[in-house]
């Protein structure tokens, strides 16, 4: 297979890798290199300035409160969105009723029923469950404070987006909302292929449900956890974020900067106020902890391996 | 560990009465609860999360088609007519359908250049040993975890010198660079597993190399294609940062961007059953899509993270 072969791959490969590399790697270079100069956006011309944008950064009060709350969402966000979606999923996979001569171990009835509708939010677009829940969360006509009202908590009537305190909280229940059906599948996925023969022996052994879930479950899941892991943080930094905090929130940044978030700041440094070298320089500090964060998660989470 | 067609022997488990004569030894009738109760119990909180998934998107068609005042002052009563004209309203006035088309036309643009170029790429870097491979692969899969806002603010300017800003072909190339990523991810995975010999038969019987790509590989990759194409149309249709950034003119607006101006929007005109019927209207061709072709669907979204 040898004639023509480089002539073969440099064609095949010309096209995809030079467009990745002119929209996607080369504008990353880019960025960093304009993290070192005083470049606005606005006009073509811009000086290195060290590391001026850098220092700046370190005394600007709003970045510190975008990485606190980043942080918050790449901690807090994975844990429970995995955990409640590694519950419905040991629910679903193995909390059924046990049927005479069945096998041991059962889902629940109705259990692709229950995986289909968890899996809605998943296909609807980020920015329309955002404009979603900024109605629902309206403080007098939305759907929430009105379920409130009907079940007699007149007096609980919270503000949700326009309170500095349950801002950021409230975004972030979206987000959880939005996620965990997507996890309950893939881990439905992977209990499903875990052998009946595991739950038995953990049976006979005289292992209740939590030790079962504890001991055979999750670490014949572990892969799929980690590496679900890693792609929620992700998500929790970057995109999802950002369409979620710019799209309900007022300013968009909540009120005080109560939900402002890294990414958000990037993109209102950069075209809202015209500071492209300094939107940059928060960029690479996003960069920093998306990767500190990936690997954090691969270290912390490596185990041995289990075959079965 | 044989032991599944005696069902009594496994005390913790049976939800089912324990009967007969093969009652083991063993502690009865508690576990016997434990089993009916945990039953119950999973039941209850799964019903709950069903609810909190629906209750929302209920919610939304209830009032696409209720009047105004009714959203404001009951939130919860069923429309007293159908309102239909929201929907018509949002169809034209609101220009729900530029936004379809533009959509549709970005969306049918990318794929199809996703899907070509991905493979391309993942076939050479799957199939062929040459310097630079891993290197190159490498390339591709790091772009996954960078954050893409970051590349963002030089690329508008990158997009703006190249005159492609706020145009719909332009979009369509960043759209097809930066899905590359995972496209080459899994379709390198999956080529790798593509027996070689019918390759090599073909190509020993004269068949060049591109030909042996488009008539003889890419048909054995169509399941992957499928997955990683259902994969894509989904990240494609509902992206938001992308277009944000870079098509910010407003007649080029795809549907989401296009919704979340309405909702500016209509804060000053006051059209909310209008702009619930956007709403809904942008919702319902995807939910239709995922209930038709669930499996596919489910199977598609998945696969990356179970590889």
């Amino acid at each position: 297979m040898q004639h023509g072969k480089y002539r073969f791959i440099v064609g095949f490969l010309a096209l995809p890798l030079g467009l990745y590399a002119l929209f996607v790697v080369w504008p990353f270079i880019q960025s960093i290199y304009y993290s070192f100069t005083d470049w606005t956006g606005l006009s073509p011309e811009f000086k290195m300035v060290g590391f001026d944008n850098y220092s700046r950064m370190l005394d600007d009060e709003i970045f510190w409160k975008s990485l606190q709350h980043s942080l918050l969402f790449a901690l807090l966000l994975p844990v429970v969105t995995i955990s409640l979606a590694l519950f419905f999923a040991f629910m679903i996979n193995v909390g059924g009723r046990k049927r005479r001569n069945g096998p041991v171990v059962t889902g629940v009835r109705g259990s692709s029923f229950y995986k289909i509708v968890y899996f809605f939010p998943q296909v609807l677009s980020i920015a329309i469950v955002a404009l979603l829940f900024a109605f629902a969360y309206n403080p007098d006509s939305g759907a929430i404070n009105s379920i409130l009202r009907g079940i007699g908590l007149d007096d609980v009537q919270p503000l949700w987006l326009g309170d500095p305190d349950l801002a950021l909280w409230a975004v972030m229940a979206v987000l959880v909302w939005s996620t965990v059906g997507f996890f309950v599948v893939l881990f439905s996925a992977g209990m499903a292929s875990i052998p009946a023969e595991m739950y038995e022996a953990a049976l006979l052994d005289g292992a209740g449900r939590a030790t079962t879930f504890f001991r055979v479950t999750l670490p014949l899941l572990w892969d799929t956890v980690q590496s679900g892991w890693v792609y929620m943080g992700i998500l929790a930094l970057g995109a999802e974020s950002f369409a979620v905090v710019q799209i309900m929130t007022t300013g968009p940044g909540g009120p005080d900067y109560s939900t402002t978030v890294m990414v958000l700041y990037v993109y209102q440094k950069a075209f809202r106020d015209g500071q492209a070298a300094y939107a940059t320089t928060i960029g690479v500090a996003l960069l920093v902890v998306t990767l500190a964060f990936a690997a954090v998660v691969m270290r912390l989470g490596r185990r041995e391996r289990l075959e079965y | 560990m044989k032991t599944t067609q005696t069902p009594a022997p496994v005390p913790a488990e049976s939800g089912a009465p324990v009967t007969k004569e093969d009652t083991p030894p063993g502690p009865p009738p508690k576990p016997k609860k434990e089993g009916t109760v945990l039953n119950v119990f999973s039941h209850g909180v799964l019903v709950i999360w069903a609810f909190m998934v629906v209750m929302p998107l209920l919610w939304a068609v209830m009032t696409s088609f209720k009047d105004d005042r009714s959203i404001f002052s009951s939130p919860w009563s069923l429309p007293d007519t159908l309102h239909f004209d929201n929907w018509s309203r949002a169809w034209t006035e609101a220009n729900m359908s530029d936004y379809f088309l533009n959509t549709v036309l970005v969306v049918g643009g990318s794929l199809i250049g996703t899907l070509v170029l991905g493979s391309m790429a993942a076939y050479v870097l799957a199939r062929f040993d040459f310097p630079g491979n891993r290197f190159i692969y490498f390339l591709f899969i790091g772009g996954m975890s960078f954050p893409i806002m970051l590349a963002l603010v030089p690329l508008f300017y990158v997009v703006n010198n190249m005159g492609l800003l706020n145009t719909i072909h332009g979009l369509i190339l960043v759209y097809i660079a930066y899905s590359l990523p995972f496209t080459v991810f899994f379709l390198t995975a999956f080529f790798r597993t593509l027996p070689t010999s019918i390759a090599e038969a073909a190509f020993v019987d004269g068949a060049s190399h591109s030909r042996t790509f488009f008539q003889i590989m890419l048909p054995m990759a169509k399941p992957g294609l499928i997955s990683v194409g259902i994969f894509n149309f989904l990240g494609q249709w509902n992206q938001y940062m992308l277009p944000t950034v870079l098509n910010t003119d407003p007649d080029k607006r795809v549907l989401t961007q296009g919704l979340v101006q309405l909702a500016v929007s209509q804060g000053y005109k006051g059209d909310w059953s209008g702009l619930f019927a956007g709403l809904v209207m942008a919702m319902l061709p995807v939910l239709a899509a995922y209930i038709v072709f669930q499996r596919q669907v489910v199977q598609g979204l998945t696969a990356g993270a179970l590889k």
